[in-house]
Parts: C-alpha cells; structure tokens; sequence
C-alpha cells in the first residue's frame, strides 16, 4: 500500500551540501507492521518526514495507494517522539484528540463518539478533561496515539514514539500498539533505535545503514502472535533475530568520514 | 515563625508602608503650609468632591472609554497584523525596518499630526493616537510569540490536514496568546499615558484636561486631585488586567510548573 521509491533528501547545497537519504527502497504491505531501525543518525525521522509528506525528498517519490505523496496525506497520521510538544497544552485531552477532527465532514456527535473510542481504546477514557500536562509522560503519549487512532488513518507512522518514556511504561504502550493495531486495522511503520523494540512489535524490521542512508536488510520476524513481554523475548528465535539485528547495526560503524557527515547533518537540522 | 504568620507580616508591610507615607506626608504638609504641597486630607476631600461623583461622567466617561476604545482598536490591529508578520519570514523582513522605526519614535511627536491626519480634535484623533502607540508592543509579542511555537506541534498540524483558519485559530493564536497579553498588558499602560497625553492638547473634556486646567489656573487641589485619580486609574487597569490573565492563562502556569526542567 505505501511503496518509497529511491528516496534520497540532500540538506543545503554547495560546500555545505550534506546526503541524509542516498537511495531508499521500502514497501509497506496492507496491515503489516513495519519496524525502521538504524544507528543513531542515520536520518529516520527524515525518511518518515518525507514519507508523512511533510519534507518533499530530493530525488525519488512516495506513493501512498499509487498516489504519489507531495503534502500530508488524509489517511496518513503521524506520532511524534516529543509528545510533549506535540500535544497542545492550552486545551483538554479531549480537545486534544478533536484536533484533526474539526475539519473532516462529520456529524458532531460522530465526532464525540471516535474521540471517545480512541481514548478508550488507549485507557484514558477518565482523563478525558484533563489538561495532557497533569498526565505522565506514558498518558500523554497515549492521548498522542488516541488522536492518531480518531483521525482513522489507513496507515500510522509512528517516529520513536517510546524514547522519552520508562522502561516499564514502554512495555505498556508497545502492547496498547499492538493491541489498536487489531482493533483498528491500521499498517503501522515505526520508526526506533531499540533493537529489542522492533523485534517484539514488527512483522517486518527494515535495518538501515549509517548516513547517507539506505536499507541494508529486510528482516521477516517469525514470532507467534500475540506477543507477549516475557514469554516472546524467552524465545531463541527473539535473541536470533535480536542477536542478527544487533550485528548489522553494530558493524554499522561510523567511518571518520561519515562522523564529519552527521555533524554536519545536525547542524543544518538538529532534529535528524 | 510559621508560613502563615509570615505571609501576614508580608501583606501587612505592604498595606503599612504606603499608610506610613501618607502619615509623614500629611504630618509635613500640616505643619509647613505649602501651597503647592495642600495636605493629604484636602486632596482626598477635593478628589471625593470632583470625582465621587459629580464631575464623573463629565470627565472620567470620556477618559476610560478613549483608553478602552484605543486600547481594544490597537490590540485588535496588533495581533491582525502580527499573525502574517509572525508566520511568514518574507513578511517580517519586508515590514521589520518600519515597525522599528514607528515604534523608536516617541509619541508625543506624532501628536501635532495626528491632528491633522485624523481631520478632528475631537474623540476621533485621540482614539486614534492612542490606538496607534498601542499597536507596537502588541504587534512584537504577537510576531514573538509566533515564532516562538514549537515546530513539532505546527508539523503535528500539518501532518493531520489542518487548513489554515483552524491552524491559526485553534494553534497558532493560543500558543502564542502568553506573549499576547504580555503585549497586552505593555499597551494598556500606554493607554492611560497617551489618554493624559491627547487630552492636554485641543481638549474640553476628561482627566488630562482637567489636570492641565486647574494647573493653569493655579487651582493646585483640583490638580493634586486628578493626578491621585490618573495614579488609581492605572493602578486598577493594570490589577484588573493581571485578574483576567490569571484566569485566562491559568494552563499557562500549570503548564510550565510540570515541565521537566
């Protein structure tokens, strides 16, 4: 359903001129789960960014349903690692996950109705007039997902959604993903750095290399569904995979060279 | 000494010390018979006499609605013109060298002007004037406060499709609206100054022109008696703006006391 074509997106120009992407060749398929891992740097969330329509890449295309993707996409929905800062903190939670709402073509009472379903499906169906900051870090990323969830989206990306949350929180909300990815039936491509992460969650883990970045393997996770926290990473084939994924990042090396790279790279956008 | 009693003594001290001064300044003026000091006690019953409330509506009316109705015009135009300015960078630079200069020109050379701008010497100029210094400090913190917003949340917005109106109605405006009253808050003090300002020029009514009147005609209560009135007209403007922004900001506080650092 969403086929990246030779994605590549040069920051700057000139002397300055700096390859995040080199040549991106990635297919998600229809309800799978799609893990991005790679080394830090490496420019994941520019490839999501371009993929989510909010970056146009330098060369190559995205296509979402063989539609070629130049701005966000309506069936698209996107969470962020800094839910902080992308929860609005002036209004409620409810207000919150009304946001992308507002402007489709839906009966209020529809509205209502999928704001409140989507925060039910995350737990947070009390909190529901709750300002996000009198949440923890863990709520808060939910209310982020619950808004995704309402916007009804065909496919969710999710950029390092769990890297600012506790060790335990983040077990809880890769089972709440999994679980609204049933109830939903929504293609997810996640995008993390936690190796372990991405072989627990995904049906499919993409490994990329180091700056300017390309896919270096395509790894199918065999694991039995459901996945569970301790039962599933006890299993040999979860410390293979695990052990395979680790190996291929870890000879993922900076040369010096690309160390000069990714310096450049943060300079002209620190969020990469 | 517990929190309680300490919290007294500072509430105390602050309602004591101003009531201290006014006992020295009318224990001095009793005994050195200055006319041009009268004594706290005859200004208090001149003020009581001229604005409780005989010469109110005559002269206090006009005043506060020339304050409000510049303050509300400014701001309007302010933040109307701040939301492009803060949004769009082409725009900001096209239009910072003259907001700069406007604003380094002190008002009171633009009085003689304004006069003949606004064809009036009446509400009309005044309202005007007004409206005008009280665009700048509104139009910084608006064009501040929009650049200030978090690029994540404005990708959050764009990622789910929001068209413009809402954006600017639903995130830009709020999260800029801090700095907002912020602006607010600078301009309403310019009010009541350029209110004072305008009405001692070409003026029959309000607070100013009875200051500049009486001061003219040597009537030195009358006058100590305006200036008490313009001090507690700013004095309450400003408390009763801080009262609105506790309220309408009360996320803002609760907000920044549960950031992490």
């Amino acid at each position: 359903m969403l086929e990246i074509s030779h994605v590549g997106k040069t920051y700057g120009s000139g002397a300055r001129e700096t390859r995040a992407l080199a040549d991106i060749d990635l297919t998600v398929v229809e309800r799978e789960l799609l893990c991005v891992v790679g080394p830090s740097g490496c420019g994941k969330t520019t490839l999501l960014k371009c993929v989510g329509g909010l970056l146009r890449p330098t060369t190559g295309e995205v296509r979402l349903h063989g539609r070629r993707v130049t701005e966000p996409p309506e069936e698209m929905a996107l969470v962020f690692q800094d839910y902080s800062r992308s929860l609005m903190p002036w209004t409620s939670v409810r207000n919150n996950v009304l946001l992308p709402l507002r402007h489709k073509k839906l009966a209020r009472s529809e509205r209502a109705r999928l704001v409140e379903d989507a925060l039910e499906a995350v737990g947070l169906t009390r909190f529901i007039d709750h300002y996000p900051w009198q949440l923890s870090g863990g709520m808060q990323q939910r209310v982020a997902i619950a808004r995704a969830l309402a916007y009804q989206p065909s496919i969710l990306l999710m950029d390092e959604p769990f890297a600012s949350v506790d060790a335990q929180t983040r077990g809880d909300l890769e089972d709440l993903v999994l679980n609204v990815r049933e109830q939903y039936g929504v293609t997810i491509l996640f995008v993390t750095h936690d190796i372990d992460e991405s072989v627990y969650l995904a049906d499919r883990i993409a490994v990329l290399t180091h700056s300017p970045t390309e896919v270096k393997e395509l790894i199918a996770v065999d694991l039995p569904s459901p996945r569970d926290q301790i039962a599933t990473k006890e299993l040999a084939e979860f410390a293979r995979l695990r052990g395979h994924v680790y190996r291929l990042i870890k000879r993922e090396r900076p040369a010096a060279g690309d160390l000069a790279a990714e310096q450049a790279l943060a300079a002209v956008h620190p969020e990469t | 000494m517990s929190a309680r009693a300490w919290r007294l003594t500072k509430v105390g001290a602050e309602i004591a010390v101003p009531i201290a001064i006014l006992l020295a300044w009318q224990a001095w003026t009793a005994s050195a018979h200055q006319a041009r000091f009268p004594r706290p006690t005859t200004i208090l019953v001149e003020f009581q006499k001229l604005w409780l409330f005989s010469e109110f509506g005559q002269h206090v009316v006009p005043s506060l609605e020339r304050i409000g109705a510049g303050f509300v015009l400014g701001a309007v135009i302010g933040v109307a013109l701040g939301i492009p300015l803060g949004l769009s960078a082409r725009a900001r630079r096209a239009a910072t060298p003259h907001i700069e200069y406007w604003r380094a020109m002190p008002p009171p050379a633009l009085l003689p002007i304004s006069i003949i701008l606004a064809h009036s010497i009446a509400d009309r100029q005044k309202i005007s004037f007004i409206a005008f210094v009280c665009i700048f400090p509104v139009l910084l913190n608006t064009i501040d406060g929009i650049r200030g917003i978090d690029p994540t949340l404005i990708d959050t917005a764009r990622s789910y499709g929001v068209p413009q109106r809402e954006h600017i109605r639903r995130i830009v405006l709020p999260a800029a609206f801090p700095q907002i009253m912020a602006g607010l808050r600078n301009s309403l003090a310019l009010a009541v100054i350029m209110m004072v300002l305008t009405e001692y020029f070409s003026s029959t009514n309000g607070v100013g022109y009875v200051l500049l009147i009486s001061k003219n005609t040597f009537q030195l209560v009358p006058m100590w008696a305006s200036i008490v009135l313009i001090g507690v007209l700013g004095y309450v403007l400003n408390l009763g703006f801080l009262l609105v922004e506790r309220r309408v900001l009360a996320w803002h506080r609760g907000w920044r006391a549960a950031l992490p650092e």
